[in-house]
């Protein structure tokens, strides 16, 4: 399945994957990030409840400095 | 025996929050997380602002982050919209903000109108606001010095407004003081001149006029030497606030008035 992850296709074997797998094969275990999937928030809490299924718009986003 | 500097006790209060620093800092344009640190150490503010962006994938995983050079039990997020150009780009960041800092609602605001000039959409602007404070943010807005536009902002809820000096980044100081003494008179919240800095007298200035806080991030980021800069921006907020309290003395135009005693003078 393909997945947009940033604006960028990613490629996975399978049909779902949940956040938490995807943070491992991301390598953010242990970062600070926030996950929204087509538009809406995925709360920390459900990250090994849900899937990501092909053709999903996922957006990782973290906290840089800015002013 | 000669008295003492009255203590002031005069904390910085936003929405509950008590600050000691009245100087807000942002963390862009460094060169480098440990030089930020640095600068924040020697400016002592309380208060640093963050971007929101899309995290770098092909990062290594060892790399050392932002939030870990400034830890949560050291300082106070303050998120930003920078980049924003509609109301819901702003919304959509500053949710996402709130679940990547566990909850935290204190947040600024800014939806800009022009790449160029980055100057303030007033109308996505209070559009956005609106619908932040209703879902619980303590919203601090950015917005331009119109004192009907920040009276407004005040009245939908936001925490703090926070008007230019001038165009961010720019430098430029305080372009308009008329305006600001306006808005800072009808204010009942703080006001806290956000954008435009350029050196330390500009901070004065501001605090001088009454604003309750200045936030800056070019001014002594991009400095020759920002840690030195970022002490004297302590100092110069600092000094402003003094004699705001302390009221200036009347200026006498054309009329001189001398300091030492005309009684007595040797003849």
């Amino acid at each position: 399945m393909k997945i947009y992850i940033n604006g960028n296709i990613k490629e996975f074997i399978g049909k779902k994957i949940t956040p938490a797998e995807l943070i491992i094969k991301l390598n953010l275990n242990g970062k600070r990030f926030a996950i929204e999937r087509n538009g809406e928030i995925i709360p920390k809490e459900n990250f090994g409840g849900i899937d990501f299924n092909d053709g999903d718009k996922i957006e990782i986003i973290g906290a840089v400095g800015g002013g | 025996m000669a008295d003492k500097i009255p203590n002031t006790n005069d904390n910085l209060i936003i929405a509950g929050r008590s600050f000691t620093s009245r100087l807000l800092i942002g963390t862009g344009k460094y060169n480098s997380f440990k030089e930020t640190r640095s600068a924040i150490d020697a400016s002592q503010s309380e208060i640093v602002t963050v971007a929101i962006r899309r995290i770098n994938l092909g990062q290594n995983p060892d790399d050392p982050s932002l939030l870990e050079f400034l830890p949560s039990e050291e300082f106070t997020y303050l998120p930003n919209t920078a980049g924003c150009y509609s109301s819901d780009d702003a919304i959509r960041t500053l949710r996402l903000a709130r679940e990547l800092l566990d909850g935290h609602n204190l947040v600024k605001l800014e939806v800009l109108g022009d790449p160029e000039t980055l100057y303030p959409n007033v109308v996505e602007t209070i559009n956005a606001a609106k619908i932040l404070i209703k879902e619980g943010f303590d919203v601090m807005v950015y917005t331009s010095d119109d004192p009907i536009i920040a009276k407004q902002l005040e009245d939908i809820g936001c925490c703090a407004i926070m008007p230019l000096a001038s165009l961010i980044g720019s430098g430029m100081g305080i372009l308009n003081p008329w305006n600001l003494e306006i808005i800072i008179d009808k204010a009942n919240v703080p006001i806290i001149v956000d954008a435009g800095v350029g050196t330390a007298s500009d901070a004065t200035i501001a605090m001088e006029l009454g604003c309750d806080g200045v936030l800056m991030n070019t001014a002594i980021a991009l400095a020759d030497n920002p840690i030195l800069m970022a002490s004297a921006m302590k100092k110069a907020v600092e000094s402003g606030r003094e004699a705001f309290i302390a009221g200036r003395m009347d200026k006498k135009l054309y009329t001189a008035s001398p300091s030492s005693p005309i009684k007595g003078l040797i003849k």
